[in-house]
Order: structure tokens, then C-alpha cells, then sequence
């Protein structure tokens, strides 16, 4: 598949809510009109995000901009939240995930997550990977499952550091162990789309280099959205960004040119460091 | 006249406290004196605490050695040639009716004796009283002017006065554990008197318990037998019946209610729930015997089988519902405290609730729910009322739950009601099977706590 590329349009909603965003190629999520309440307290006001597919795009802004709201959309795990309500449509590779004929567990299963904590289950190692496949019924057999196992933490770069100790306790590993062995389980369920929550929050520089430099090879065969705090991540990790604030999505674009040269005066005092 | 003399002591310890408290004051507003070391109200609580709790002290000794001291010098001033020949028990009896005619309760014309000795009692109690309030009362006073005068600004009052409070509570809690050392020992002793008398490979092993003592030489069940096999057995088959009751609906209800239930609706259900924990458990024996029991025995003639009216069932299920509150709000709580990103981690991998449920929240929460149950079972077995209202009283040896059982807290309260002797197997039986009791139920306890314990740990 080729990768989206990029162009720049702008789009006048009202002066207090000036969206500046790239229109993608033929990408692999759309959000239109996209708005979340909690209660009666709007959280999120008409996203329009086009999320280029195979590539790793990340969503920043100060603290409770509504970076992670948006994200949570995606494999709809506001749905978990009784007085979340989400308007507007979101759409993965051109099907309407609010669709009643799409169960909402068979799109978790296609949308992998990982969160700001590390969260294995208190289970093994093993048992934490072959989680995901066991539920949904993906493998048939003790060695298909074995095989799966082997294959998703080779791909979070765990194999070599847990392989003799795969029925050991999960929570027995270090901050980013756990980290990379909450991204394995993901990828167990063989997903399309990875969603991380600020993934490296919690982890030190070593680990949160590890989990980076995965995130990069990850994103030829998995499109990968992540919010993050740390500006550094994003220009490291990221070929487009999207910046929010109070919940409009301000601006969005190619990432290089959001840190270089961005075009809202409210990009540009967070990216500066003027607020934030 | 104890009533004044305490009231006099707390009169004395009031008086104490303003005593130092003023003594205090004065160094603080004295010129050109060093600067004080505590605050006033611990100087005036430090001669409180010297003024009040020594002579209280004195009042509990003189209290318990009172009684004996003028008994012995009641015996002693007895004359001689009336005293002779008596055994301990005749002569408790004599100084028993000394006592009472000194009280002023004569039956039958008492003896010159006895006057004389009643007249000696009476006077030497008036004595021990009069006494009494003098010693504790200069006590008091006494330890209040020296209190005082240990006063100076440097002195550590607030140390001092932190001492003694440390001291009053380790008073309190060795209260606690030494009279459960005492209860244990006491249990212990009259079941070595009962091992005496029955041997214990009879107590534990033997399949027949009836524990009747004869009256006459020439009576059937002379013999009496103490096999204490079928009353465990029957407590067992209770508490089991009780669980198999309690902790399905005990276990769902939690999980209904942490993973379900709408805020509004956990806010009326588990109040609700709780409030089965505050019926007595007497009233359980009512419901037992008069509404479910013959319900059950209908029920049964209905499809043709007999259920007996006090029959294991009924008594069991009774008990399991009161059980139902115990393990749903430790397994509630347990459920509770498995961290939200569980339950996230899980359903963002796409797993149903009932996925997560059984899968992820019940297993990290078991250790916190097996600890509940384990509870449970130990309260199931410790039980009394309900099993004494509802259970029968026969011990039959048998598993069948329509047939009635007996339980070992039912045996116990038997074999003591009524007139008692403690110097016969029968009534003896009560405490070695309430040791037993007791063994079980510490053990179960034990084990469900270290696991309670264990399981908080996981999450900190």
C-alpha cells in the first residue's frame, strides 16, 4: 500500500476555532465532526483528523486538551464510560465504526491499545500474550498458540530478554518490560491500528528509547496513533502531528513542518514553550 | 461509700491538674526565668496523672484482698473447740452464715457464736472501709504535693506525661490478650478433666454420641457415649449446605454490583445487602423454623419424599443467606480494589464484560474473595442460634441434607442448660468439643487473613 502524503488546505470554521489541516491520501481513519461530552460538559468540539495509514501520528497538546479523548474514540472505549457520549463519525478504512452491524469487540480486537501504565494482567507472561488470541479465537491448537506467542513478543523486542521465563508472572517485569509486554499482547490479537496512550509516561529514558525505537518499526505493517506529552516524542516518533488545545484540534499536519513552521499562534506558543 | 471515696479520688485528680497547671503558669510569667520545656496542661495532666491513677490502683488491690484477709482473721478469732473437726466445706458454710446474719438475714435463732463472729465482721468491714478512703486518699494527696514539687520550667513534662499514656495502653491491650489467654486456658483445663475421664481416641474416632450420664446403677444408656464423629460431621454438613447458599449468590451479587450497577442503583442494593448482616440472627432462627422449614416439608410432599422438619436443609440454607452480606462485601471489596487499567487493558483487547469478569477480575481478585469466603465458613461453623432453633439435637451420622443433623455449638448449649455439674463427663464434653471449636475456627481465620493479606500487597 502506498503511504499518504500530504497537502496542506485550510479551513475556517470561526476565528475562535481556526482548524488548520492536511487533507491524506487515502487514509486509514477519518473523524468528522467528531464531538465527545461527558455529562453535560462538551470535551471535544468537531475533530476532523485524516489518519494516514502505516505511518506513526501523534497527538499533543497540554493536559486535558482532549488528545486522549479523541483516542479513546477510536476503538471506542468511551463506550466504557456510562456519561461519555461521542457525536460524529469515525470511519476505518471507509467503515462507520459506529455501525450497529460492527460489534464493538470485533473493533478492538482490529484496534490494538496500550496505555499510559503498564497493565499486564496479573497473570504469565504467556498467559498475558495468548489473552487476546484465546477470546477471539484466533489460533487453533497448543502450537499455533505457542507460535503466536513467540511471534507477537519477537515483535515488541521481548522474545530474547523473557524466553526462558515465559510462565513467570507478567507483573514480575520491569516498568518497560511490562510496557513492550502490554504492546506484544496488542499485537497478539493481530490488530491494523495501535492506539498508545502517553506509553512512555511512566517509563525511564532507556526503556522509553526502547519502546521509540519499536514504535518505528512497528509502523510499516501497524498503523500507530499516540498521544504524548513530550514534544521530543513526537518529532522523534512521528511523521504527522496533531496539535490540541481546550478540545478543538488546532492544527494538524506533517511533522516537521508543525515544529518548524507552525501556522496557529496557539501551535506556536505551545511548541515554543510559551504555555503548556 | 466507694462511690464518694472514687468521687473524692476524681475530685483530688481535678484539683491536681489546676495544681500544676497554675504552678506551670507561674514560671511562664515569672521575670528572667528559662523558658518552659512543656506546655502548661502537661505539667497540670503529669500531677493529674501521679494524684489519680496510684491510689485508683490501691482502691482495686484493697478491694480483692478485703474479703479474704477478714475471713481469714474471722477463722482465726473463731474459738477453738467450735472450729475443731470441721472440713473446708463446713467451715466455708460457718463463715457464709456468719456473713449473712452480720447482714441482717437471720432465719433461725443463730448461736452465740456466730453473734459474736458477726458482731467481729461487721466491725472489722467498718474498720477496712474507713481505712481504705484514709490511705487512698493521703495516698492521693501525697503524690499530688510531690508531683508538684518536681515542677521546674526544664522539667519534661510532655514526656512524662507521654509515657504514662503509652503505659495505660499497653494496660488496655494486655486486657484484651490476656483474657483470651485465659478463656483458651480455662477451655484447655476442663477438657484435660474431660480426656480424664473419656479417652480422647473414643472423643474423635467414635461414631456414637450420646451423652447421657445415668441416674440410676440399673438404667439403659448407662454408659453414655462421647463420640464426637456425627456432631462434626453435622456441623460440616451445615456449614457446607450454608456455603453452597451464600457464596454464588454472595459472589454474584458483588460482581452485580461493582461491574453492573448504575451509581444510583449500587447506592440502594448494597445498603439493602448490609442491613441482612444486622438482623440478629435469632430472628434467622424464626424464619428457619417457622417459614422455610415447613415450606420445605411441603415442598417435599409435594414431590413424594419426606423432609424432616428440622432437617439439615432448612437450618443450612437459612444460615447461607445470612452468610449471603460477609461474601459479597469482602468480595465487593476485593473486586473494587483490582485497578481500573485491568479492566481497560482488557477491553481495549476486545474481551466482552463477561470476558473480563471471569477471566481477569475474578482470578486477580481471588485471594481477597477466598479470604471472605474462608470467613464465612468459620463464622458458619461457630454459628449457635440459628442451628439451636432449626437443626435437630439427635446426632445421627449421616450426609443426607433432609434428615436432621445435630451441630457442636447445639451440643454444647444442651449439654450446659438446666442444672449442671462439672464434675461428670457429660457437662465436661461441652468444653473439649468447644476446643475443637475453637481450634477450627482460629485456623480458618489464620489462613483467610494471611490471605487477605497477601492479596493487598499485590496492588501497593
Amino acid at each position: 500500500m502506498v503511504k499518504g502524503s500530504l497537502t496542506m488546505d485550510q479551513q475556517v470554521v470561526s476565528p475562535e476555532t481556526t482548524t488548520i489541516r492536511s487533507v491524506v491520501e487515502n487514509p486509514k481513519i477519518t473523524s468528522k465532526d467528531v464531538c465527545v461530552f461527558y455529562g453535560d460538559k462538551q470535551a471535544l468540539f468537531d475533530v476532523n483528523i485524516d489518519i494516514p495509514r502505516f505511518a506513526v501520528t501523534s497527538l499533543i497538546g497540554p493536559s486535558g486538551c482532549g488528545k486522549s479523548t479523541y483516542l479513546r474514540c477510536i476503538n471506542r472505549m468511551n463506550d466504557t464510560i456510562p456519561i461519555a457520549r461521542v457525536t460524529g463519525e469515525i470511519k476505518i478504512d471507509n467503515q462507520d465504526i459506529h455501525d450497529p452491524d460492527l460489534d464493538v469487540v470485533e473493533l478492538r480486537a482490529r484496534v490494538g491499545m496500550v496505555f499510559q501504565k503498564p497493565n499486564p494482567f496479573p497473570k504469565s507472561i504467556f498467559e498475558n500474550v495468548a489473552y487476546g488470541p484465546r477470546i477471539h479465537g484466533l489460533v487453533k491448537g497448543k502450537t499455533d498458540l505457542e507460535e503466536l506467542v513467540a511471534t507477537s513478543l519477537e515483535r515488541a523486542g521481548l522474545w530474547g530478554e523473557v524466553k526462558d521465563r515465559i510462565h513467570e508472572p507478567g507483573t514480575g517485569l520491569s516498568g518497560g518490560q511490562q510496557q513492550r509486554l502490554c504492546i506484544a499482547r496488542a499485537i497478539a490479537t493481530k490488530p491494523d491500528i495501535i492506539l498508545m496512550d502517553e506509553p512512555c509516561s511512566a517509563l525511564d529514558p532507556i526503556a522509553t528509547a526502547k519502546v521509540e525505537e519499536l514504535m518505528m518499526e512497528l509502523c510499516e505493517n501497524y498503523t500507530i496513533v499516540i498521544v504524548t506529552h513530550s514534544m521530543a516524542q513526537a518529532q522523534r516518533v512521528s511523521q504527522t502531528t496533531a496539535f490540541f488545545h481546550i478540545g478543538y484540534m488546532v492544527e494538524y499536519g506533517d511533522t516537521k513542518q508543525i515544529f518548524e513552521d507552525p501556522q496557529d499562534k496557539r501551535t506556536q506558543d505551545y511548541i515554543f514553550g510559551r504555555f503548556g | 461509700m466507694l462511690t464518694y471515696l472514687l468521687l473524692a479520688l476524681l475530685a483530688v485528680t481535678i484539683a491536681a491538674y489546676f495544681a500544676g497547671f497554675t504552678k506551670a503558669r507561674s514560671f511562664a510569667t515569672a521575670p528572667g526565668c528559662s523558658p518552659q520545656h512543656s506546655l502548661s496542661g502537661y505539667h497540670g495532666a503529669f500531677v493529674a496523672a501521679w494524684a489519680g491513677i496510684p491510689s485508683f490502683l490501691l482502691v482495686l488491690l484493697w478491694l480483692l484482698f478485703q474479703g479474704p484477709v477478714i475471713d481469714s482473721l474471722l477463722v482465726s478469732s473463731l474459738p477453738p473447740d467450735r472450729v475443731e473437726g470441721l472440713d473446708i466445706g463446713q467451715l466455708n458454710l460457718l463463715v457464709s452464715e456468719i456473713k449473712s446474719v452480720a447482714k441482717g438475714n437471720v432465719f433461725s435463732e443463730p448461736d452465740a457464736v456466730v453473734l459474736a463472729g458477726a458482731e467481729r465482721y461487721n466491725s472489722w468491714s467498718t474498720i477496712a472501709i474507713w481505712a481504705m478512703v484514709a490511705s487512698v486518699l493521703s495516698l492521693s494527696v501525697a503524690a499530688l504535693f510531690i508531683a508538684r514539687s518536681k515542677l521546674a520550667p526544664r522539667f519534661r513534662a510532655r514526656n512524662q506525661v507521654e509515657w504514662i499514656t503509652s503505659v495505660l495502653m499497653i494496660v488496655c491491650s494486655l486486657i484484651a490478650i490476656l483474657t483470651t489467654i485465659g478463656i483458651v486456658a480455662s477451655l484447655l483445663y476442663e477438657t484435660l478433666r474431660f480426656f480424664s475421664m473419656v479417652s480422647p481416641f473414643q472423643f474423635f474416632f467414635g461414631l456414637n454420641w450420646e451423652p447421657q450420664i445415668a441416674m440410676r446403677e440399673d438404667q439403659v444408656t448407662s454408659g453414655g457415649a462421647f463420640g464426637a464423629i456425627p456432631v462434626y460431621v453435622g456441623t460440616m454438613l451445615i456449614a457446607f449446605i450454608a456455603m453452597l447458599v451464600a457464596t454464588p449468590i454472595g459472589l454474584f451479587s458483588a460482581v452485580y454490583l461493582t461491574e453492573y450497577a448504575s451509581s444510583g442503583m449500587r447506592a440502594v442494593v448494597k445498603p439493602l445487602l448490609e442491613i441482612l448482616a444486622g438482623i440478629p440472627t435469632v430472628v434467622y432462627g424464626f424464619f428457619a423454623v417457622l417459614t422455610v422449614a415447613p415450606a420445605m416439608r411441603e415442598f417435599g410432599e409435594f414431590l413424594g419424599f419426606a423432609i424432616a422438619p428440622n432437617s439439615a436443609l432448612a437450618a443450612g440454607a437459612v444460615m447461607g443467606i445470612m452468610l449471603i452480606p460477609f461474601i459479597s462485601s469482602l468480595s465487593d471489596d476485593a473486586l473494587a480494589a483490582v485497578p481500573q487499567s485491568l479492566r481497560d487493558g482488557s477491553y481495549g483487547l476486545g474481551a466482552t464484560k463477561g470476558e473480563t469478569i471471569s477471566k481477569v477480575l475474578l482470578p486477580a481478585a481471588l485471594p481477597g474473595i477466598m479470604g471472605g469466603i474462608l470467613l464465612a465458613v468459620s463464622r458458619a461453623i461457630g454459628e449457635t442460634m440459628i442451628v439451636v432453633m432449626a437443626a435437630g439435637i439427635i446426632a445421627a451420622l449421616t450426609l443426607n441434607p433432609f434428615e436432621p443433623v445435630t451441630t457442636v455449638t447445639v451440643q454444647i448449649v444442651t449439654l450446659l442448660i438446666g442444672d449442671t455439674e462439672f464434675d461428670n463427663p457429660k457437662t465436661l464434653a461441652a468444653f473439649a468439643l468447644g476446643l475443637v471449636l475453637f481450634l477450627v475456627t482460629l485456623c480458618l481465620n489464620v489462613i483467610a487473613l494471611s490471605i487477605v493479606r497477601k492479596y493487598r500487597e499485590q496492588y501497593d
